[in-house]
């Protein structure tokens, strides 16, 4: 696991992600006393895989509470304590569940600061996670993100990493903008060094990863942890892949990818999400409309154009993987070597230890 | 919270508010032709004795929240009508600097809570903002006012739900119009029974089906002391009522088979503008009636004298920095 380089002098500790988020908002929520914590199951025996665990204990019911099956009206709720001068964050355990938020996301909360004329704030976060494996199946394992970057007044951020999952969820609280806020559920075990203290990870900044002069590979949520295995994979052969976290979708920091594309001369997206309209859809655009008129190597991958079967073997089919994404951008660096990276190499132990059931 | 003395009823305030909200959206009517509004207007002419009812006994920080045919909510609760006039305008000077238009009025000077053009969608965000009354703890109520056709929507039971449920501090009022655009009621709901299903949460429900305005008032008065002073939660009105124009726009529309003329001599006659101007004293009505038709000339003229929006205020408060 890389360590990503840290805004804050002090390195930290070895903390999962899970206990990141936890953190991040414990230590909002103590220091803002405007700052509540809802959603279904915030509060029960799982505490959403362990992200809420403690923090009605801690902050008390009128602060963290469950709430009934009713998205729409509580993401309604959300932007009504938000005018009102609250900070909440609403917390949903599949992003499938947004679906049934969209109304108020897309047509109030996104809108209202502009629509008032400047007159209210919506400072809300909605944190959803992403599930994959297990058989998760179709309506558990999307990646929705591009639905939100679609509207203009949504930030959209998807840290892949413990120490981004507190820097960013702090930035997200602190922010007075609704903020879609996207986990994924295999990240959680995982672990990188994180400061003790509140830092913020702020919008429109991405990290570059590793350094590279070959191609540039730009990895969304989960799929930046395959693309720095792909990455060792490529340095076996001696291809060297500049890795890009944008960490932020929305606002995107495009400026480190094009700095990137102009030394590198290629350019492949993974998303962890479908191609079509989405996130990488808009990066290439925005790399080829900046590099224009110079040509540039581009290609994208993401989901296959399916719904998410469960079984194994489909599913295996249906993801990028590392082995994949090396294969790809060998094909693009050397086309006319045949290459396989090493399968076992390949394997991500985080992604092998998952078990279910969700 | 002890109990406050409850606010009096003054019958020449609630003319001029009745009367200032049936004139001005008089007005609109009128030069919507010249083209010089730039917005679709929703007109609550015949709607006026809810939004005034409700409003009359309610305190300056008190939040209402409405829908897009919320004129009479924003005039009834003391929004600025230059700022509503120059809204309709397209104006820089309009209560959402010509970025809202008629159907996202706003004026949190006054508490009055962005209204939106999705029908239900503001029932849920009044239920937040009162979640926030609630824990702020100073006795502040929300009125969340809403159609008919609101009634039909999921999220307008999942805001009861969660209203009961947290006990908050918002009364809900239907503007139980009988219309959704042109389709009526009997087209939409397989019972009328309307305050039984609220009820049902454990919210007190009411019913007003003549639009007696002195009634509407007296059970939004009881309704917000409860929750005002004893923490009862939330409460319900149904206000029976009728659109006397067309769905959108300036005109009447009683040619086009939908509903008969019938109908609207039937509510004319019991019109609370004309009801509650008889039991004022001619002189004083005069008086009320200079009042408003000066404050809509002023409110007029504000708004056509008002700049418009420079260019680049496109792409400000998209995002606030």
């Amino acid at each position: 696991m890389y360590s990503p380089s840290s805004d804050t002098a002090r390195p930290g500790r070895l903390l999962r992600y899970v206990d990141a988020l936890r953190e991040g908002i414990a230590s909002e929520m103590d220091r803002d006393p405007r700052v509540f914590l809802f959603g279904l199951d915030v509060d029960d025996h799982k505490a959403i895989q362990g992200s809420t665990r403690g923090l009605q204990q801690q902050f008390g019911r009128d602060r963290v509470f469950n709430t009934p099956l009713s998205e729409d009206a509580m993401t309604g709720v959300a932007i009504g304590a938000a005018m009102a001068g609250f900070r909440p964050i609403h917390v949903h355990i599949r992003m499938d569940f947004l679906m049934l938020c969209m109304n108020q996301l897309v047509n109030m909360a996104s809108k209202a600061h502009y629509m008032y004329g400047g007159t209210v704030k919506v400072p809300m976060v909605i944190r959803s996670m992403i599930g994959k494996s297990w058989g998760q199946g179709a309506q558990h394992s999307q990646g929705l993100h591009a639905l939100f970057m679609h509207i203009p007044g949504l930030k959209v951020v998807a840290p892949s990493n413990a120490h981004d999952a507190k820097g960013c969820l702090i930035a997200a609280i602190r922010d007075d903008n609704p903020v879609i806020f996207v986990e994924h559920r295999l990240l959680y075990p995982t672990e990188a060094f994180v400061p003790e203290d509140a830092f913020t990870v702020n919008p429109g900044r991405g990290r570059l990863c590793t350094l590279g002069d070959d191609i540039t590979i730009v990895g969304v949520s989960n799929m930046v942890v395959e693309c720095l295995r792909a990455h060792e994979l490529l340095a076996d052969v001696g291809i060297q892949a500049e890795v890009i976290d944008p960490i932020w979708l929305v606002p995107l920091d495009i400026e480190l990818i094009v700095n990137s594309v102009r030394k590198t001369g290629s350019l492949l997206v993974v998303d962890n999400a479908w191609t079509n309209c989405g996130a990488s859809a808009e990066i290439l655009a925005r790399v080829a409309e900046q590099m224009s008129p110079q040509p540039v190597q581009m290609a994208r991958m993401g989901f296959a154009a399916t719904p998410c079967p469960p079984s194994p073997v489909l599913e295996h089919e249906f993801y990028p993987n590392p082995a994949k994404i090396a294969s790809r951008v060998h094909q693009m660096i050397q086309p006319d070597v045949l290459w396989e990276p090493n399968k076992d190499r390949a394997a991500l132990a985080y992604q092998l230890q998952f078990r279910g059931p969700f | 919270m002890s109990q406050a003395a409850a606010p009096k009823l003054d019958l020449s305030l609630l003319y001029r508010k009745l009367l200032l909200i049936r004139c001005a959206e008089e007005e609109i009517a009128r030069i919507y032709p010249s083209d010089k509004i730039k917005s679709p207007v929703h007109l609550s002419i015949g709607q006026e004795a809810v939004a005034v009812g409700v409003c009359d006994i309610l305190r300056p920080d008190d939040v209402v929240s409405g829908t897009y045919r919320s004129h009479a909510a924003y005039i009834a609760k003391g929004g600025d009508l230059g700022a509503l006039f120059a809204e309709l305008y397209g104006k820089d000077s309009g209560c959402a600097r010509g970025k809202g238009g008629s159907m996202h009025l706003v004026e949190m000077e006054h508490y009055v809570l962005g209204t939106s053009a999705v029908v239900g969608t503001t029932v849920p965000i009044a239920v937040g903002y009162a979640l926030a009354l609630k824990l702020e703890g100073k006795g502040r109520v929300v009125v969340s006012f809403f159609g008919d056709g609101t009634t039909e929507e999921g999220v307008f039971y999942e805001s009861l739900n969660f209203a009961a449920l947290h006990r908050l501090p918002v009364l809900f009022v239907c503007e139980n119009n009988g219309l959704a655009i042109h389709t009526p009621i009997e087209k939409r709901w397989a019972t009328r029974q309307l305050c039984e299903r609220v009820g049902t949460y454990g919210i007190p429900a009411h019913q007003v089906t003549d639009s007696d305005v002195l009634k509407i008032r007296e059970l939004s008065l009881d309704a917000v002391a409860e929750m005002r002073f004893r923490n009862r939660g939330p409460a319900f009105i149904e206000c029976h009522t009728y659109r006397w124009r067309e769905h959108v726009g300036p005109n009447e529309d009683y040619d086009a088979g939908y509903r008969s003329r019938e109908e609207l001599v039937r509510w004319q006659a019991i019109d609370q503008v004309s009801r509650i101007g008889a039991k004022l004293d001619p002189d004083e009505r005069e008086r009320l009636e200079s009042e408003v038709e000066r404050e809509i000339a002023e409110a007029i003229e504000f708004a056509e004298k008002s700049p418009f929006p420079p260019p680049e205020e496109l792409y400000t408060d998209v995002f606030s920095e």
